[in-house]
């Protein structure tokens, strides 16, 4: 056990794996020398050599399209892009071939490959630094999409999605790298993709969210405690496939539920989630579901970005509204 | 201060068997002259894709099959390239290369099932090192690049070939690619398929260079532009490049000056955007005239060889055609089956949705 931050736990995940898997490969923009603009790779070349910690063109799409192919040729790459906002140069290549490949070719060619990308606000970096774009790939067949929101769950889920047999896009709270740490331990363990976690039991209602929006959200769940509102928190953790039994089986259980999540609100993972529990938990409900989210703008500039984002004292809000009902 | 010429660079070309059928055997090194067994064996590679490709507009016109994609005109690049892979090499092609994915070993019936919309036509046999086709233009060439990343990684003795046309050298993956292999010195070949047309697009619309095979000099290795039309030529230059690559010394580049015969597809028609007199003046260079020329010239080919060879050729398809059109229906369940390794409860329920679906329906 060390007390690690959300990074140090990426880098712990990436180096206990690299030494594993002589097939590992790492490949992204500043990730040998400089270990990454956020150090998530510090040290990894020093110890596997530029053969395997690779420092790339600035090259988004040839990123992921090579990776692709050497996936393919039997060797498992995990690419890094620098900002979820420059991901989209990639988007052709995870969309029309990464989550296509094994179901085209009926299991023929597959393609395990893991592409790591900090995502989301809240650290004060220019345009397109901040994005929180998840729905883009949870809404592709064939991807698998997951948000860790603690150093110990990253290095648990890190390691699956690189033993994940098929494409991963891993997103990492930017906002968080640093700000907890806590007890990881030092060897390996694996947390399954597609489970939620019950990160606090609770009757009243069920707090559904992921990644950096946790901590507000356990804040706020915390607050509600001291005025007798006994809250259950979920980590989606894995926000592709979704967990869809543990939210049906919250919800039929507290009849509430309030959905947290900083992307843009239409068409975000929580519109899918109400509809979900509209579906499958109807008559347990017992008020209507809300959603804390970003606004339908892009995110703002550092100066105004803090109006942008769900906090603490709105999710608050949104439980009174859905316990008073 | 001054003012100076830092770098000069030139492009060479390549022909060897010209459109009089004869061949300038000192272009062909002393373990690269061409036997008649060779010769006559790539006479029939070309008759035999080309019987497939005019087989599959006819399955088309006869509402047999979807939309298709002809190779007529391209003979030569597909023949010359086959001959020069080895098997243990892989193929990442674009979707106008049906004729080198068979002469690589894919059944002509997986080739009529693709294009019929039948996912089973995307599944390369297991012994052969292809891809399936990739629709979007040219972003496959980063997969080519990543797999030759890959083979030189695992030091394995092979190299790779993709093919792709002169428009996909506009789009940023050919950049993004070309760019990696040169950076990393991979085992890749380039081969463009410059047929001057990307749908109703000449090349001149494409690229302002003055061929497609200079811009390799820009990556940092070299390209070459080869008489697409000659299968000869092809071959030589996709040899020698293909070895170079095997040996460590990088990528290249192939330009293959050629000239699409067809339509852009089954549902274009590319009589309203190109004359009649350009589509006349390219089939007198078609491919495979020239190649039938010198083998009759000097191996005495005769009308009974050639009537001996299409009979058989047109036997291999009507068997392939047989064996496409009894093939079982797929089951739309397959859609789900191997979307994942494992498929997720959700994916396991809309299964169950089709599946009942389905029961109802008979």
């Amino acid at each position: 056990m060390s007390k690690l931050s959300l990074i140090q736990a990426v880098n712990q995940a990436l180096d206990h794996e690299m030494t594993q898997r002589p097939e590992m490969i790492l490949l992204g923009e500043d990730i040998g020398k400089d270990g990454g603009v956020f150090r998530a790779t510090d040290g990894l070349v020093e110890k596997f050599g530029e053969a395997r910690v690779v420092d790339t063109p600035l090259s988004e799409s040839g990123i992921v399209g090579a990776a692709i192919g050497m996936a393919a040729y039997g060797l498992r790459p995990v690419a890094e892009i620098q900002f979820m906002g420059f991901l989209y140069g990639a988007m052709e290549q995870l969309v029309s071939h990464a989550a296509r490949l094994r179901a085209r070719t009926r299991g023929r060619y597959t393609c395990p490959l893991v592409v790591r990308t900090p995502y989301g606000g809240g650290i004060h970096a220019p345009e397109l630094h901040s994005e929180s774009t998840e729905a883009f790939f949870i809404h592709t067949p064939g991807l698998k999409v997951v948000v860790p929101s603690t150093p110990a769950e990253a290095k648990g889920l890190l390691l699956s999605a690189i033993r994940d047999p098929d494409p991963v896009i891993f997103l990492e709270p930017a906002k968080i790298y640093r700000a907890i740490k806590e007890e990881v331990p030092d060897e390996e363990y694996l947390i399954p993709l597609g489970e939620a976690r019950v990160v606090a039991e609770g009757s009243d209602v069920s707090l559904i969210t992921w990644g950096a929006m946790l901590h507000p959200t356990l804040e706020a769940a915390a607050q509600m405690t001291a005025k007798g509102v006994q809250a259950e928190v979920i980590d989606l953790r894995t926000l592709s496939p979704l967990d869809t039994e543990t939210l049906i089986q919250s919800v039929t259980k507290t009849g509430r539920a309030v959905i947290v999540h900083e992307a843009a609100r239409t068409c975000g993972l929580g519109g899918e989630i109400a509809a979900l529990l509209c579906e499958r938990a109807l008559l347990s409900l017992e008020a209507p579901i809300l959603r804390v989210t970003g606004f339908d703008t892009p995110v703002p500039l550092p100066k105004n970005e803090k109006y942008y984002f769900p906090d603490c004292k709105e999710i608050v809000k949104a439980i009174e509204t859905v316990v008073q009902f | 201060m001054s003012r100076k010429t830092l770098k000069n660079f030139s492009v060479s070309w390549l022909q060897v068997l010209n459109e009089a059928g004869e061949i300038d055997t000192t272009l062909c090194s002393e373990t690269q002259q061409f036997t008649e067994k060779t010769l006559k064996s790539f006479y029939e590679s070309m008759v035999l894709i080309r019987a497939i490709d005019e087989k599959a507009l006819n399955l088309q016109r006869t509402g047999r099959m979807g939309t298709y994609a002809s190779i007529r005109g391209q003979e030569a690049i597909q023949v010359g390239a086959a001959a020069a892979l080895r098997p243990s090499d892989w193929f990442f092609p674009a979707f106008r290369a049906t004729g080198l994915s068979v002469l690589r070993g894919t059944s002509i019936k997986t080739i009529y099932q693709y294009w019929s919309g039948d996912e089973r036509g995307s599944v390369v046999p297991e012994d052969i090192n292809d891809f399936p086709v990739s629709i979007p233009v040219g972003t496959h060439i980063p997969h080519a690049v990543g797999a030759a990343w890959a083979a030189k990684y695992k030091k394995d003795p092979i190299a790779i070939l993709t093919t792709f046309g002169d428009g996909a050298t506009s789009k940023g993956d050919f950049h993004e690619g070309m760019n990696f292999a040169g950076i990393f010195k991979l085992p890749v070949v380039f081969v463009c398929q410059n047929n001057q047309w990307a749908i109703s697009v000449p090349v001149s619309r494409q690229t302002a260079s003055a061929t497609i095979a200079q811009k390799a000099i820009a990556y940092g290795f070299e390209g070459i532009q080869v008489d697409g039309n000659d299968v000869l030529g092809v071959y030589i230059a996709v040899k020698e490049a293909l070895e170079k690559a095997r040996r460590g010394d990088g990528p290249t580049l192939i330009e293959c000056l050629t000239y699409r015969l067809s339509d852009h597809t089954t549902a274009d028609d590319a009589s309203r955007y190109r004359t009649a007199e350009e589509v006349a003046f390219w089939q007198k260079k078609d491919p495979m005239l020239r190649l039938k020329t010198h083998i009759e010239q000097h191996f005495a080919w005769t009308k009974a060889d050639e009537s001996a060879l299409r009979e058989e050729v047109d036997h291999r398809i009507a068997e392939a055609v047989k064996a496409f059109e009894n093939t079982e229906a797929l089951s739309p369940l397959e859609m789900f089956d191997t979307l994942f390794e494992s498929l997720s409860p959700e994916l396991l329920r809309q299964r169950a949705v089709l599946e009942k679906r389905l029961n109802e329906s008979t």
